[in-house]
């Protein structure tokens, strides 16, 4: 049984019908991606799976619970956790309590002070200016506190989305070599990217949609050879 | 100890004040002092929505008025009965109605409080301009409802309260909502308010249940603005439902607004200075409120973060200064 699947999932927003019936599945300790073009649906699959776009039919499956009816808050409570799209960091807090944001859902104080400091260990930038109001940062430094603030939680799945969206390409690097760290700790990656080339090369597996439907599902390495994939999404 | 010191210091220094204060000012200056009291509370309680969650509403006037006439209604109907049974079972008078000024503000705030949920839940969902839309017909509404019930004295007002609330209890009011916000602002429930001032989805995303802490703060909002009411009418002895128009409202917004959207200091300030400004520019008469209007613009266009902007005024921010001096 995979940790996290997603099961012929429709969502609507009014009329438009964002998802068609899609099917993805990640198992624990994978790296999967899905990869697709502006509108196909990658940030309302992210969404509807934490529980912030309803579904009007189909089922997302959790470690074999159904969380499809389970509110968003509960869900981050479950082990599985977002870190969403462009950034969106409490702007008018410091970076310190940004973090502590991330582990609203715990209670254990020693514990979060742990993780607190593992997470500025990752991300040695956020130790630097942990006081600083997050609003201030850099387009790459929010996106670290972003995904730091995801992991605060201690969560078993965590989903990424476009974590490199809007930030420089030496900055990229960085970050996603703290997605493979993240993952090698034993959490499972579901990361939507636009950069198709870096994720498929961090990834075992992938996914492609387009306007709302699952085209492609290979290993991430067949993706990468794959033509139509060459052509559409990785520039010749 | 030490955390009883503060709130034992503040409530030997109201008692003091409210037996001096009277002797020093003259009538007047005394009553702007009160109101002065009253709009720190309702500033700071507002802030809690507007400044602190980021909701906003503009139905405080509404949430005032219903705590204002209920708890009127309650005193002229049974509290001052009960305080005379009291009188007559040779209490002091002052305990007497000291006890039921409070349940009659515990009530008002309650009342104020269960509006608050009514209109919270279903409205709570909206954003930005539409809450404030929904609010402020809220707001009419409770006014037009007071207008037109003969009970609560309709257009001609309801006078005959009896005048119970002093010095020291608006400001005990004061010193406790500010108290309250200070350190809300300090817990891990501030922060979430905080976090979903500034990204809803975020917050939502993270676990903080956003519903329930939007409407927790709004009916904590609308608690102690019919508190705030309740000091008015039982200091006043006299309402009217004209107080009670949405241009109240705005009056209470400015000042959380002009004081800096999140900061409790600064609401208190706004406060003083907007309660006082109009009192200072009687000198100047048919202008008063046109020079009251320009000095608000000014303001905006200098400071439009508000006086503090999101910083607190504290000890410690000194202390930090002189410590970090060089830098």
């Amino acid at each position: 049984m995979s940790q996290l699947s997603v099961e012929n999932l429709d969502v609507y927003y009014g009329a438009v019908h964002a998802l068609k019936g899609v099917s993805v599945h990640a198992e624990a300790g994978e790296i999967v991606t899905l990869i697709g073009a502006n509108g196909a649906g990658k940030t309302t699959l992210l969404r509807t799976i934490s529980g912030l776009v309803p579904a009007k039919s189909g089922r997302v499956m959790f470690e074999g619970r159904d969380i499809t009816r389970v509110p968003a808050h509960e869900i981050v409570a479950l082990g599985l956790s977002q870190s969403p799209e462009g950034r969106m960091v409490f702007a008018n807090l410091s970076v310190e309590d940004n973090l502590e944001m991330g582990a609203y859902i715990r209670k254990d104080k020693a514990g979060i002070r742990e993780d607190r400091d593992a997470m500025y260990q990752l991300f040695p930038r956020l130790l630097e200016r942990r006081k600083q109001l997050s609003g201030t940062l850099s387009g790459g430094e929010q996106q670290m506190l972003a995904i730091a603030r995801a992991l605060m939680s201690r969560p078993r799945v965590v989903l990424l989305d476009e974590p490199s969206l809007g930030i420089a390409p030496l900055l990229v690097r960085d970050i996603f070599k703290n997605i493979v760290e993240i993952n090698r700790r034993g959490v499972t990656v579901l990361l939507v990217e636009q950069n198709a080339h870096m994720a498929l090369s961090i990834a075992r597996r992938g996914y492609v949609l387009e306007t709302g439907k699952v085209v492609l599902e290979d290993e991430a390495a067949k993706l990468a050879a794959n033509d139509e994939v060459r052509k559409a999404y990785l520039g010749g | 100890m030490k955390r009883f010191l503060a709130p034992a210091i503040t409530l030997v220094a109201l008692l003091a004040l409210n037996q001096s204060l009277p002797r020093f000012l003259n009538p007047y200056y005394f009553q702007v002092l009160i109101l002065v009291g009253i709009n720190i509370t309702l500033a700071v309680s507002l802030n809690l929505v507007n400044g602190f969650t980021g909701q906003f509403s503009i139905g405080h006037a509404g949430f005032m008025a219903a705590g204002a006439y209920g708890s009127a209604m309650f005193t002229m109907t049974f509290g001052q009965k009960i305080a005379a049974a009291m009188i007559a079972a040779h209490l002091p008078p002052v305990v007497a109605q000291g006890a039921m000024l409070l349940a009659s503000l515990l009530l008002g705030g309650g009342l104020a409080a269960i509006f608050g949920y009514l209109v919270g839940l279903p409205s709570l969902r909206l954003r930005g301009d539409y809450l404030a839309i929904v609010t402020l017909g809220f707001g009419e509404i409770i006014r037009v409802i007071i207008l037109n019930v003969d009970a609560v004295g309709g257009a001609r007002g309801l006078p005959g309260i009896p005048q119970w609330a002093n010095f020291f209890w608006v400001f005990l009011v004061a010193a406790i909502v500010i108290g309250l916000a200070v350190n809300l602002a300090n817990s891990t429930h501030g922060r979430a308010l905080f976090a979903i001032r500034d990204d809803e989805i975020a917050a939502e995303a993270l676990g903080v249940d956003t519903t329930a802490y939007k409407v927790t703060a709004f009916v904590l909002g609308s608690f102690f603005a019919g508190v705030a009411g309740g000091l008015f009418a039982h200091y006043l002895s006299y309402l009217n439902p004209s107080t009670f128009t949405f241009l109240k409202s705005i009056e209470v917004i400015a000042m959380v607004v002009l004081g800096g959207m999140g900061s409790i200091t600064g609401s208190v300030l706004a406060a003083i200075v907007l309660t006082l400004l109009p009192e200072a520019l009687r000198a100047v008469k048919d202008y008063r409120m046109v020079l009251y209007a320009l000095m608000l613009i000014i303001l905006m266009i200098t400071r439009p973060q508000g006086l503090m902007g999101t910083r607190e005024l504290s000890w410690a921010l000194f202390g930090g200064r002189r410590r970090g001096g060089s830098k």
